[in-house]
C-alpha cells in the first residue's frame, strides 16, 4: 500500500503536468484555427462522440507549415546555428578542461568552482550581459577602435555572430564538465608511454587523449546542441530581425499571432527534430555507465 | 605537474572569456551616466532608483514565492520518484516513468510552456502565481529526481537492510538510515530546483498570468528596449547573492569532508 502511494504520486504528477500537455499540444496541431474561445476548433466534446471529434482533426496545420518558407528555413537556420555553435563551444571549451585537467590537484576545486559559478548566475544576465559590450558605441567597438583595429563601429548586436557568441558563453560550462570528467579520469602514464614510443607530444594528444575523452566530447556537445536548438532568449536578445530560430517563431506565433495550431504543429516537428539527438545522447550516456561498471 | 605555457593561456582566456563580461556588468551598475557604456563617475544611485522601484520589488517577491514553493515541491517529488527509480523495483510502466523524468530535462523550454498552458487553459485554471509553481515543480523535480538518485545509486544498501533487520519500520528505515545518507544530494537537489525557478523566464512567460509577473519576465522586457543602468543593478545583486551562496555551499562542504575524513581516521584508530 505505501508502496503504491509512494510510486503513484510522482508518477500521476508527470502524466498529468508532463505527458497529457504533449497529447493536448498534439491535438492542438491537428485543429483548425477559429476564432472563438480558445482560438482553435473542435473543441472536445463528449456528447457528439470521439468519432465525429477525431474526424475534424487533419494534417492541415502540418501543410501549411511546409508550404511557408518561413518555418522550414528558421528549422534549418536553427540547426545550422545550433551546429555551428556548439563546434565553436567545444573548440574553446577543450583546451579549458585540459587545462584543468593538467592543473596541479590543488587549484582543482577552485577551477571546477569557477566554472560552476555562472551556471548558477542568472541565465538572462548573462545574455544581458553581452549587450553592452556587442552593440555599436559598446566595449568591444570601444577597445577595437582604440587599438585602431577598426575605424568604423563594428555592427555585431542584432545579426547571427551575437547569437553565436551567446551561445558559446552561456553554454561553455555544460561543454567543459564533461570533458573535464573524461580527462581528469585519464591515466597519464598511457600519455608517457604513447611518447615513450615515439609519439611527438601533439600526436599523443590527437592518438591517446582525444579517442579517451570522446566520450566526454559527446556529452559535452548534446548538453549544448540540444537546448540551443530550441533557444528562445539569445535570439530574441541578442539576434536581430534577421535571426531566424524556430524556439523564436514559436513563441512569436503564438503571443503575437496567436495562431495555437500552428504554434503546436512547429512545437510537434521541432520534437520530432530533437528525437534524433536525444536517443543518440541516452545511449552515449547508457554506454559510458556501462563501460564504468 | 608543470602547467604548460599553452595550459596556462587557454585558462586564463577561458576564464577571461568567461567572467569578464559579468565584471563590466557589475562596474557600470555604478556608472553616474545614464549611459551603461560611457563612463562619467562613480555613483550608487541606481540602487536607490531600484530600491524604490516598486514593480521590481514585487515581481522579486512573486519570484521568491514561486522558488520557494516550487522547489520544495519538487524535493520531496524528486526524491520520491528517486526513491521509486532506484530501489521500487518492477512495476507497470516503469519505461514510461523513467522516460518522463528524463525527458523534460532535455525538452526546449517553449515547448514545456507552451504545452503546460494549454493544460492549464484546458482545465480552466487562471494563471498566476498557482500555475508557474505547478509548472516549475514538474521541471525541476526531475532535476532533484536526477540529483538523488546517482546518490541513491551508490550508497550502500546494507545500510537500510541493517535496520530493517532490528525492528525499523521502512519508514523509520528511511527516516533515521537513508535520509541522512542522502540529505546533501536532497539539499543540493533543492538549491538547483530553487535557482531553476529563480531563473526561468520561457516557461514562466507562459504560464503566468498578469497578476504573477516575476522578475525574469520584468528583467526581459525591459532589457528588451535596450541597456540600462538600472538592470544592471539589479544584476550585480543577484551576481553577489549567487557569489556568496556558492562560495559559502562550497566552503561547509569542505568542512563536512574534513571532519568526515578525521572521523573515519579516528574509528580506524580505535579498532
Amino acid at each position: 500500500m505505501r508502496r503504491f502511494v509512494l510510486i503513484s504520486v510522482p508518477y500521476l504528477w508527470l502524466l498529468l503536468l508532463f505527458l497529457i500537455p504533449f497529447i493536448i499540444v498534439l491535438k492542438i496541431s491537428l485543429s483548425d484555427t477559429a476564432l472563438s474561445i480558445p482560438p482553435y476548433a473542435p473543441a472536445l466534446d463528449w456528447a457528439e462522440g470521439i468519432g465525429a471529434f477525431l474526424g475534424q482533426l487533419d494534417f492541415e496545420n502540418f501543410v501549411w507549415l511546409t508550404e511557408d518558407d518561413l518555418y522550414w528555413k528558421a528549422y534549418l537556420s536553427s540547426l545550422w546555428i545550433a551546429l555551428v555553435s556548439t563546434a565553436f563551444t567545444l573548440l574553446f571549451g577543450y583546451p579549458i578542461a585540459y587545462g584543468m585537467a593538467r592543473a596541479p590537484e590543488e587549484w582543482r576545486p577552485t577551477l571546477m568552482m569557477l566554472v560552476i559559478l555562472p551556471f548558477w548566475t542568472s541565465f538572462l544576465i548573462r545574455v544581458y550581459a553581452w549587450m553592452g559590450i556587442l552593440s555599436n558605441e559598446g566595449f568591444l567597438n570601444q577597445l577595437l577602435l582604440w587599438l585602431g583595429i577598426v575605424d568604423t563601429p563594428l555592427t555585431i548586436l542584432n545579426t547571427n555572430t551575437a547569437v553565436y557568441i551567446g551561445i558559446v558563453y552561456t553554454y561553455l560550462p555544460f561543454m567543459i564538465l564533461p570533458i573535464y570528467a573524461a580527462l581528469d579520469r585519464l591515466d597519464g602514464s598511457l600519455i608517457e608511454a604513447a611518447e615513450d614510443l615515439g609519439c611527438s607530444r601533439l600526436l599523443a594528444f590527437w592518438l591517446v587523449t582525444i579517442p579517451l575523452s570522446r566520450n566526454g566530447i559527446v556529452a559535452g556537445c548534446f548538453l549544448v546542441f540540444i537546448p540551443a536548438l530550441g533557444e528562445f532568449v539569445i535570439p530574441s536578445l541578442l539576434g536581430g530581425s534577421g535571426t531566424l530560430m524556430i524556439g523564436k517563431v514559436l513563441w512569436e506565433e503564438f503571443f503575437s499571432n496567436r495562431d495555437w495550431p500552428v504554434a503546436s504543429a512547429v512545437a510537434v516537428v521541432l520534437l520530432l527534430i530533437l528525437v534524433i539527438p536525444i536517443v543518440l545522447f541516452q545511449r552515449n550516456q547508457q554506454k559510458q555507465a556501462e563501460a564504468e561498471q | 605537474m608543470r602547467l604548460s605555457w599553452f595550459n596556462v593561456v587557454s585558462l586564463t582566456l577561458g576564464f577571461a572569456f568567461l567572467y569578464i563580461p559579468m565584471v563590466i556588468l557589475v562596474i557600470f551598475s555604478f556608472n553616474e551616466s545614464k549611459l551603461v557604456t560611457v563612463w562619467a563617475g562613480f555613483s550608487t544611485k541606481w540602487y536607490g532608483e531600484l530600491v524604490q522601484n516598486e514593480a521590481f520589488l514585487n515581481a522579486a517577491w512573486v519570484t521568491v514565492k514561486v522558488a520557494v514553493f516550487s522547489s520544495t515541491l519538487a524535493t520531496v517529488l524528486g526524491t520520491m520518484a528517486a526513491y521509486v527509480l532506484i530501489r521500487g523495483g518492477r512495476f507497470l510502466g516503469r519505461t514510461l516513468f523513467s522516460g518522463m523524468i528524463y525527458a523534460p530535462l532535455v525538452m526546449p523550454e517553449v515547448i514545456t510552456g507552451l504545452s503546460l498552458l494549454l493544460l492549464f487553459i484546458g482545465l480552466g485554471l487562471d494563471r498566476g502565481v498557482l500555475t508557474v509553481v505547478l509548472a516549475h515543480t514538474t521541471f525541476s523535480m526531475c532535476y532533484v529526481s536526477v540529483v538523488v538518485s546517482s546518490r541513491l545509486a551508490t550508497f550502500d544498501r546494507s545500510l537500510e537492510e541493517a535496520a530493517l533487520d532490528l525492528g525499523c519500520s521502512p519508514m523509520e528505515a528511511f527516516r533515521l538510515v537513508t535520509l541522512p545518507i542522502i540529505a546533501p544530494a536532497v539539499i543540493s537537489g533543492w538549491l538547483l530546483a530553487f535557482t531553476l525557478s529563480l531563473d526561468d523566464l520561457v516557461i514562466a512567460s507562459f504560464t503566468t498570468g498578469p497578476s504573477a509577473t516575476t522578475l525574469p519576465i520584468k528583467i526581459f522586457s525591459a532589457v528588451r528596449l535596450g541597456v540600462s543602468p538600472e538592470i544592471n543593478a539589479l544584476s550585480t545583486i543577484m551576481i553577489a547573492i549567487v557569489t556568496v551562496g556558492v562560495i559559502t555551499a562550497s566552503l561547509i562542504s569542505k568542512r563536512s569532508l574534513v571532519r568526515q575524513k578525521k572521523d573515519e581516521q579516528q574509528a580506524i584508530r580505535t579498532q
